[in-house]
């Protein structure tokens, strides 16, 4: 008998995590089809761009700094071990255009904007606005989730680039400030070893895939968390971990495409 | 209640998995009425609601709201539907990061292109009908529970509605407030020439107002008719629920099993 529980209790999860990947995507479709109003009426997603970009500028800008501040710090005492310290400028840049720049910028973005869509639509369900919306004949989908969708879409390869930039400041700092690394080495080397199409590019793609999964991961845990407090509470979590698990999976798929032989 | 009717229903069944809520209730809403579902928390009387505002499909029987059977629609008649209708949430719902001139003229931007010189004034009568002209700058979370219900109400009046559906009107309004909320309802169906389904299990406000009842118990109808007919009702659960006793056909207490055994007590 423990064992058909076990076994059901098994196949009721698979059951209900697949129901769930299925209605994600019906959700995420449904989105996409209801998206012409954000741009119709753009104001709404300028909106929406402020909540999720403009106030996640502080947090991208400081921790950029200093990501970038570590690389130079690190990466100077490692290239010093073989002599090449003038790769300094080079190191620092790959490494935040091509990886920690979008990778990193879209985790904060998941903790900081991603928890707060996810709170502010669960809220909304639990206190029935979400209903009175449908009930006023006006589509949620469209006037609440695709504004939000497409703002985080916008501005997730904006604050990646911008997490990239500043880091390359903090390596500059750290690395020719500081450490005394050659200014003219630092520059010219990160000119020669970044290539627009294959690492600015391909960054700038990474940051949009990972802007469109958190932002979906977000959305959809607000609109299907149950109207309590501690289904909010539980969906914010879940916002959270679902959306780091997604970039860092999402982030080895998409690098083994682009940079792997 | 012979006059024409602007909502009809008929032999609704409606059942979650297994669970039957709703059983073969029929009832006729005329128009221009002012017309109470009454019942116990949980009896179904807000999943009626939501099955005229076409929300749910009832197992079997149908709902038709004027002249339409509202689960047959499409979402674009459906919505064509809504906007001839207005609905006060129990706690109103009110969009909170808008501001109480935006709640109301919300439907007007969305529905119409009205512009934005005539929405003002528009809003500023629907205030003013509900007695909050110059609350307009105001966040919901600066209003009482009262006013949060008045500002919801002019919201649902923004477009005129055919249909007025209030989902507990009364819950958690201090007295002033609820003779208020109440007289207000009775007004604009009046004035506005609508129809108002009030759902609400407050007996004393809504018999003040309305022009009919149904009862509900346990997903039927088990007693209807004018305000005085349910005072004068002889129905044990009516007579219950009207006076607020104790104890009847509702009992005190929770059917929890044998008490004198649980506490070791031989009878």
């Amino acid at each position: 008998m423990a064992l058909v529980s076990s076994l059901r209790g098994i196949g009721s999860r698979v059951v209900n995590a697949v129901w769930r990947i299925g209605y994600a995507t019906r959700f995420f479709l449904m989105t996409l089809y209801y998206s012409g109003l954000s741009f119709r009426r753009f104001r709404l997603t300028v909106r929406e761009i402020f909540f999720s970009g403009v106030m996640s500028l502080i947090i991208i800008i400081v921790a950029g700094m200093f990501v970038g501040m570590v690389l130079g710090l690190q990466g100077y005492e490692t290239l010093k071990r073989y002599g090449s310290e003038s790769a300094l400028g080079s190191l620092v840049a790959l490494s935040l255009v091509r990886e920690l720049g979008p990778v990193l910028a879209a985790l904060l973005f998941a903790s900081r904007a991603g928890s707060a869509m996810t709170a502010e639509i669960g809220l909304m369900k639990a206190t029935e606005q979400i209903s009175a919306m449908e009930m006023m004949a006006v589509n949620p989908i469209a006037r609440v989730v695709a504004p939000r969708f497409w703002a985080g879409v916008i501005s997730m390869p904006l604050l990646a680039a911008l997490f990239s930039a500043m880091g390359v400041f903090g390596g500059y700092v750290v690395g020719v400030v500081l450490i005394g690394v050659d200014e003219g080495s630092f520059w010219s080397q990160m000119q020669g070893a970044v290539d627009f199409r294959h690492d600015v590019m391909n960054g700038v793609i990474k940051s949009v895939v990972f802007g469109v999964a958190v932002t979906v991961i977000s959305l959809f845990e607000g609109y299907d968390a149950p109207p309590t407090a501690e289904g909010v509470s539980g969906a914010t979590t879940r916002t959270v971990v679902e959306s780091s698990l997604a970039i860092l999976m999402l982030d080895f798929m998409l690098t083994a495409f682009m940079f792997g032989e | 209640m012979s006059t024409e009717l602007l909502v009809e229903i008929s032999n609704l069944n409606f059942a979650y998995d297994s669970r039957a809520i709703l059983k073969g209730i029929n009832m006729s809403f005329p128009k221009g009425k002012l017309i109470a579902i009454m019942g116990l928390s949980g009896c179904g009387k807000t999943t009626l609601l939501r099955h005229i505002g076409g929300v749910l499909k009832p197992t079997k029987g149908y709902v038709k709201v004027d002249g339409q059977i509202i689960h047959d629609l499409d979402q674009e008649g459906l919505y064509k539907m809504r906007r001839k209708m207005g609905m006060l949430f129990q706690f109103g719902a009110l969009f909170t990061d808008m501001t109480v001139f935006d709640n109301v003229a919300f439907q007007m931007r969305e529905h119409t292109d009205l512009p934005e010189e005539i929405i003002h004034d528009l809003v500023m009568m629907k205030l003013h009908a509900v007695g909050l002209y110059g609350t307009q700058d105001l966040f919901p979370a600066e209003l009482s529970g009262g006013m949060a219900r008045r500002v919801a109400l002019a919201r649902t009046i923004a477009l005129d509605p055919m249909l007025i559906m209030y989902d507990e009107p009364f819950a958690g309004l201090d007295p002033i407030s609820l003779t208020v909320v109440g007289e207000l309802i009775r007004r604009l169906n009046d004035a506005l020439g609508a129809t108002s389904i009030v759902v609400t299990h407050d007996v004393q406000e809504s018999l003040k107002i309305v022009d009919y009842v149904y009862f509900i118990s346990n997903g039927a109808i088990i007693a209807e008719g004018s305000a005085d007919d349910i005072r004068n009702s002889r129905e044990a659960f009516v007579r219950q629920f009207v006076h607020g006793e104790m104890d009847g056909p509702i009992p005190f207490h929770y059917p929890g099993g044998n008490f004198s055994k649980d506490l070791g007590v031989r009878v």
